[in-house]
């Protein structure tokens, strides 16, 4: 297995490369730049702060100036914070998104799961209709509208909870992680209700139905082991897409998270944090295949590592 | 060899008593009949063979019999089982009863052992579930049946994953499932139809010869003439959901009465006799809708009909050693 996720982290490096080397180039055929907005400020003085940050060389070169700070764990300044440098950046905001990105997937896991099983099992029962309703909402209605009514609802009228505010308290987690939960809850539990159902209706279930060891038994050592790899095989780029910041649940909640950059690093073509954000994506998403494929192998003995 | 305390009944004790069992489906159209009032006994030791094509109803009278009915089919009649009543009991109440003093060997062992779980483990939950035995001495107890079903290096190998298995070991691992608490009834569905023929003859001997070993009496359910001939002591011939002929090997075999016995034993293709142009059968198609009529469901296909089968479904008759015949035409 050690000798597998080696392979694998080593078999990422051309991805992310790729995946550099697009984003880099692409940003820079699309027009304006960085200091084009602002308009009160002289073309000399542009000229003079895009030849600072050595905008006027030629695209290669630059490049290879960027990727050589990547080498050396350098992903350069940002060209809009002026006093931080992108390594910084990320600093500050990955924590908080990771924080209720991993509290939002472990929700809406547990609750997907346990909703899907209940559904498959009592199908057409009032748990299974509820369950569906719930995703009906959770994948109809987009997490902007959501946020805000919850907002409304727990925030302003009822005063359960702040509206929108982060410090240390638990308070402030509930709502967001709630808003980004509720797709997830939505997807992770009509997958699980539908994979249940096929799954129970195998031949191996039926044979762990006739050797008499009991419904529960069958359900949670037979059925569920099949069951849920699907489920599995979705949480992993799931994860990756939640744990790696939402721009608008961090809007919507004013989080200090690392979502609010990435889009306005694009708005501003603020290049190097546009880079940095992209790099620190792609690798969350290889990291959240990767743990997705050993999951799997651990759960399916016919997955192997070769 | 057996282990068993010698039996206090007669060695001809029925232990499974089955009296005008029903089986029907709901499908879009209506709820149609699969099984028409069926009934036979299963006598302690003995092999019942229970014959007919695909679609005859006959892998459904075992489902149903161990509770194992899909959702949308429902039954009626009654089935005892030492002294309780099978038929429509609740899951809870048949899973003392199911692995346990029944069980059941299924047709595909592809897919009928469970691809995630260790082949110990799928052994040994038997064990713990009807007998309370510890993990250790289930395990024991699991080595040695895989040693009777003659799985070479049993110790090692019920550590690994049925796909590691080939087809005929993993029914090799079923038969012993089913076996692990020595039953009174075993059931089996085709068990060797997914078979390559030179496994299918390995393993039909080593379930007769287990049976025979632990008295165990065995329904077992094929439209192969060749397992029946092979394995059974009495054969029950169904069509159409219904028994058209029943008796023993010999009577069956070589004095059938009904049209369709005879048609389908003449169907049989035989080594000893050369086959000019093409192999026999019986003209004609199964009825698509079965036992929503009031005459015989072999009749249209029958070539000794008379009007008398269209309007009225002959009863079963015959004599009290178990042969009896269905016909209007060619009784006992």
């Amino acid at each position: 297995m050690w000798s597998y996720t080696l392979r694998r982290t080593l078999g990422s490096v051309p991805t992310l490369l790729a995946l550099c080397v697009i984003t880099f180039f692409m940003m820079r055929v699309a027009p304006g730049g960085p200091f084009s907005g602002n308009r009160r400020v002289s073309p000399e003085f542009v000229k003079l702060m895009e030849d600072a940050y050595h905008l006027n060389d030629p695209l290669w070169q630059q490049f290879w100036t960027w990727f050589n700070g990547v080498l050396h764990f350098d992903l350069g300044p940002s060209l809009k914070l002026r006093d931080y440098n992108v390594s910084e950046l990320i600093a500050i905001g990955l924590p908080t998104s990771l924080e209720v990105g991993a509290w939002a997937m472990l929700l809406s896991t547990l609750v997907g799961v346990v909703l899907g099983i209940a559904g498959a099992l009592r199908r057409n029962g009032p748990i299974d209709y509820s369950a569906g309703a719930i995703a009906m909402v959770g994948v109809a209605v987009p997490i902007f509208v959501i946020g805000p009514l919850l907002q409304i609802v727990f925030g302003l009228q009822l005063r359960w909870l702040p509206v929108a505010r982060w410090d240390d308290s638990w308070q402030c987690r509930v709502l967001p992680v709630l808003t980004l939960a509720l797709p997830n809850i939505a997807y992770v539990s009509r997958l699980m209700r539908s994979s249940m159902i096929e799954t129970a209706r195998t031949n191996y279930v039926r044979t762990a139905r006739a050797k008499g060891i009991g419904e529960w038994r069958t359900i949670l050592k037979h059925a569920l082991r099949g069951a849920i790899m699907p489920v599995v095989a979705y949480l992993g780029p799931a994860t990756a897409v939640t744990i790696s910041g939402s721009v608008v649940v961090e809007t919507v909640f004013s989080i200090p998270g690392i979502g609010r950059f990435f889009v306005e690093s694009v708005a501003n073509r603020d290049y190097p944090l546009i880079m940095g954000v992209t790099l620190l994506y792609g690798a969350i998403v290889i990291a959240a295949n990767l743990v997705t494929d050993i999951a799997r192998g651990l759960l399916d003995p016919k997955v192997s590592y070769e | 060899m057996s282990a068993e305390p010698a039996a206090a009944a007669s060695p001809n004790r029925p232990v499974l008593s089955v009296q005008d069992m029903s089986i029907q489906f709901k499908l879009p159209q209506g709820w149609i009949t699969a099984v028409d009032r069926v009934s036979f006994d299963l006598r302690q030791g003995e092999v019942v063979g229970i014959v007919g094509e695909s679609g005859s109803g006959k892998s459904q009278i075992l489902l149903s019999l161990m509770g194992l009915l899909a959702g949308n089919g429902r039954c009626s009649g009654s089935a005892v089982f030492e002294g309780q009543q099978l038929l429509n009991r609740p899951p809870k109440e048949l899973d003392a009863i199911r692995g346990s003093t029944m069980s059941m060997i299924f047709q595909d062992p592809m897919t009928s052992l469970n691809p995630y779980m260790r082949v110990s483990d799928q052994l040994t939950e038997v064990l713990t579930a009807h007998q309370g035995k510890s993990k250790a001495e289930a395990l024991e107890v699991a080595i040695e049946m895989l040693e009777r079903v003659r799985i070479p290096e049993a110790r090692r190998r019920i550590r690994l994953y049925p796909h590691e298995f080939s087809g005929g070991m993993r029914q090799r691992v079923m038969i012993a499932m089913a076996l692990l608490c020595r039953p009174e009834v075993l059931f089996a569905d085709e068990p060797t139809t997914a078979l390559d023929v030179t496994v299918q003859a390995q393993i039909l001997e080593l379930m007769a010869e287990l049976a025979r070993d632990m008295r165990t009496a065995v329904a077992i359910v094929t439209h192969d003439l060749g397992v029946i001939a092979r394995l059974c002591d009495r054969v029950i011939v169904l069509y159409g959901g219904r028994i058209m002929e029943q008796g023993s090997l010999d009577e069956i075999f070589y004095d059938p009465k009904h049209p369709y016995t005879k048609g389908l034993l003449a169907s049989t293709p035989r080594l000893d006799e050369k086959v000019h142009g093409e192999l026999r059968t019986i003209p004609g198609q199964p009825r698509a809708a079965m036992g929503d009529f009031p005459g015989c469901p072999f009749e249209p296909r029958c070539a000794l009909r008379i009007d008398r089968c269209r309007a009225e479904m002959p009863a079963l008759l015959g004599d009290d050693k178990g042969r009896a015949v269905a016909c209007h035409v060619s009784g006992v």
